[in-house]
């Protein structure tokens, strides 16, 4: 008997058996390696840790070192309490509902610092990363980032060594208490808070800048910010108000002479 | 064994490499040639991912190349590379994490790429086993060699760089030579494949096109 594959009943009949098929064979796939994933996931992102410290993950045995040198705090009331749960391998939902981790570590020289995990948005997709601060949460020690889908060879290369290594030694707190840390376009960086961005990568760029600035506020709290004590607030918020006071009398000042003029 | 390895047989493999290669004679593929060039690394992991996968699909449609409806072969040929790309992504994110973390979404861009769908069409459905799994390694190899000289020339004069490493000596820095960032853009890939093409055209006279 010969098949008529060209029949209605044949033709769905196949695509039905295909699909079962397949479904079957993928759902197969994913749970038989789920686990073997998942702690691939895990030993990466304590990689990520590590790298941000200084170490270089490749030629580390990662899992030993990290259970070593880094401890998991989550910073709530005011204080570090040690982290009970399983690791986690995501901290953007996390950091939203307000449960701040902070990794206490030592650094590949031997300096104690915090790790901070951020997240943020590039060009195609999300970006993360994580910052090691020092002791005195006032500079950078470290940092790692990385991206989902960012163009290979352009908004990719923020996931460079040479990118990187920057950060180390930066100040985060600008004058005026905030984060000033960011990225500006690649060769214009000055000022001691500036980073060279990647060339042909501006809008990566611009979010690695957004996701470092955000980020660490985010832990403002925690950091302190540079004076951030409710005196110095005031005076702050006298300053701007000066500031204002002044630009208002000028534009004031600016328009009484073009109605002379007028 | 002599049957195996057939003048037809050695045409499939051997003719997508040059006088029928996807890219420079079929112009299929440009999207992935432009996204994954900029540096020759992924380039090349590119290239072999789309050849082991060109070939297996191959294998497989040209195994039931018989049974498959008419109406709906595209829909069968497209499930089937949709699961092996998502297999394969899978055994790397499992077994070989860094190198799935170096290429990212664009082994799921396998998926979509027309040199797959030309050849599944083209090829193995009229043909057995066999001479679909050799033409399958052809053309991916063809396609990977047109990814590689595009990566290495962007790579070369992008960033001066070749695997990443410095190549691009520093006195000539010295002396006034820059690197050219137009070539890490992704419109300099086109330029690139165009100049390929150029140079496969003069070489291969006897094509009429």
């Amino acid at each position: 008997m010969k098949l008529n594959t060209n029949s209605n009943v044949y033709t769905i009949c196949y695509a039905a058996v295909m699909v079962i098929i397949v479904a079957f064979l993928l759902a197969f796939v994913a749970s038989a390696l789920k686990k073997t994933q998942e702690a691939n996931v895990a030993n990466d992102t304590k990689g990520q840790i590590l790298s941000a410290l200084g170490y270089d993950k490749a030629a580390i045995d990662v899992g030993a070192v990290y259970a070593e040198k880094v401890q998991d705090n989550v910073f709530a009331d005011g204080e570090l309490k040690p982290f009970e749960g399983n690791f986690n391998t995501t901290y953007g939902s996390l950091i939203k509902n307000g449960e701040l981790h902070v990794f206490t570590a030592t650094t590949a020289q031997g300096e104690p610092a915090y790790v901070i995990p951020v997240v943020g948005r590039g060009l195609w997709g999300g970006l993360w990363g994580y910052i090691a601060v020092s002791e005195t949460k006032d500079k950078v020690l470290g940092t790692y980032f990385y991206h989902e889908s960012e163009t290979a060879g352009l908004g990719a290369r923020i996931s460079e060594k040479w990118f990187q290594d920057q950060f180390i030694g930066k100040p985060i707190f600008g004058t005026d208490g905030e984060v000033a840390l960011t990225v500006v376009k690649a060769g214009a960086a000055q000022a001691e808070n500036e980073v060279d961005g990647v060339t042909g990568a501006t809008l990566t760029s611009n979010g690695v800048a957004a996701m470092v600035k955000d980020g660490l506020t985010a832990y403002k709290e925690f950091l302190g910010g540079a004076g951030c004590t409710a005196k110095d607030m005031f005076e702050r918020i006298e300053e701007q108000f000066e500031q204002i006071e002044e630009e208002f009398e000028s534009t004031i000042e600016e328009s009484e002479q073009t109605d002379v003029e007028q | 064994m002599s049957k195996l390895f057939s003048d037809e047989n050695k045409a499939a493999f051997t003719n997508p490499l040059n006088v029928n290669n996807p890219v420079a004679v079929q112009v299929l593929g440009i999207c992935s040639a432009l996204a994954v060039t900029s540096q020759l690394k992924p380039a090349i992991v590119m290239g072999l991912s789309v050849t082991v996968i060109t070939a297996f699909s191959n294998v497989i449609i040209s195994l039931l190349r018989k049974t498959i409806p008419n109406r709906i072969r595209i829909i069968v040929q497209l499930v089937v590379v949709a699961a092996l790309v998502t297999i394969v992504s899978q055994l790397l994110k499992a077994y070989v994490y860094d190198v799935s973390v170096q290429l990212s979404v664009y082994v799921g861009l396998i998926i979509t790429n027309c040199i797959l769908m030309g050849r599944l069409e083209a090829f193995a459905m009229q043909n057995g086993p066999w001479p679909s799994f050799l033409d399958g390694i052809g053309n991916g190899l063809g396609y990977a060699a047109i990814l590689i000289i595009v990566g290495f020339f962007r790579e070369l004069f992008g960033f001066g760089t070749l695997f990443g490493y410095n190549v691009i000596p520093q006195f000539m820095y010295d002396a006034g030579y820059q690197n050219n960032g137009m070539m890490v853009m992704p419109a300099m890939s086109l330029i690139i494949v165009g100049c390929v093409i150029w140079a496969h055209r003069a070489y291969n006279k006897e094509e009429v096109k």
